[in-house]
């Protein structure tokens, strides 16, 4: 099951946790993987360890001309762009009366904007090949909100609402769009939560324990694949029963 | 009919699935020919892969039936 061999998929934020984790994943059922993120080392770092069928692809999501280029430097590499995955994000908290414009706009260019310039540079491909699979990595908080993350949480409310509309349109033409919405996972943005934070998190996680990136991976694997053809517009929640929705 | 005719109706005929004797100078791609409006942006990539042009936006806004895809066609390749 969940074969991808000779699909390409370019992942951002691969240099990340959760990225890093969907990149292996993929890799392992058989896609080339594109490695897309701003810190060099951790990706070549990456595409070392996974050894063929990958390529490094720096950029800078807060950058509109870069992120403008990289489906087509993927394209490039790999020779097309079969499954896209936006999974990189950026977090500037800060209480709503204290947010600064800088600190809500440069979370929505990288998290949300950059995530629909991706879609629409791969979707040329995907519709002229009449299969196509994007994911993009949502957050639980874009359902829930949550205090302090005011801009996060906007942007990836905005990202479910722009896949439906999206999935909409290309459905047609074998391509779908999906979300994936971690709850509380092991990375390293969620390092920077104290004990006493972590601590009144998981009280109100069924689940007991914070989720790992592998198993984020295991749902892109499965939206990314042949088999989830039916499956377009929605919203996968891996978050442990924090939010049953 | 213009070389750059016969093309432009190959690529319409095999997109739209529709008989060749139905995509006439006035045939509308959407009220005639069947066509959805992403069948509409699908053919306006098809006629710049295959003629190798840029067609801009509101440039592609105007091109409502075989004719107009045609007439600008042979004016921009």
């Amino acid at each position: 099951m969940f074969d991808l061999t000779g699909r390409t998929a370019l992942v951002t934020g691969a240099s990340g946790g959760i990225g890093a984790a969907i990149a292996r994943a993929l890799h392992g059922a058989g896609a080339t993987v594109g490695l897309s993120g701003t810190r060099v080392a951790p990706l070549e770092a990456l595409a070392a360890e996974l050894g063929g069928r990958a390529h490094v692809l720096p950029c800078n999501l807060s950058d509109a001309a870069a992120v403008e280029a990289l489906p087509k430097q993927a394209a490039e590499a790999m020779g097309s762009v079969d499954i896209l995955v936006n999974n990189a994000g950026i977090t500037r908290d800060n209480l709503f009366m204290r947010m600064s414009d800088d600190e809500w706009q440069s979370v929505l260019d990288v998290n949300l904007t950059s995530t629909f310039r991706l879609c629409r540079g791969v979707l040329r491909g995907m519709m002229k090949a009449r299969w196509g699979r994007i994911v993009n990595i949502s957050s639980v908080v874009g359902a829930t909100g949550n205090p302090g993350q005011g801009n996060y949480a906007a942007s990836k409310a905005g990202m479910v609402g722009m896949s439906k509309s999206l999935a909409y349109e290309v459905a047609s033409r074998g391509i779908t769009v999906n979300c994936v919405a971690p709850g509380f996972i092991t990375t390293a943005m969620t390092d920077k939560l104290n004990d006493e934070q972590k601590g009144k998190i998981l009280t109100q996680v069924p689940a007991g324990r914070m989720g790992e990136a592998d198993e984020i991976a295991a749902a892109v694997l499965y939206l990314a694949s042949a088999e989830a053809g039916y499956v377009t517009g929605a919203t996968l929640h891996v978050n442990g029963g924090m939010a049953m929705i | 009919m213009s070389d750059i005719a016969d093309r432009v109706k190959k690529i319409v005929v095999e997109h739209l699935g529709v008989e060749e004797d139905k995509v006439t100078e006035n045939a509308s791609f959407i009220d005639d020919l069947g066509a959805d409006s992403l069948d509409t942006v699908e053919l306006v990539m098809a006629f710049e892969e295959e003629f190798g042009i840029e067609i801009p936006d509101d440039a592609a806004e105007t091109i409502q039936t075989f004719g107009d895809a045609v007439s600008f066609i042979t004016k921009a390749a």
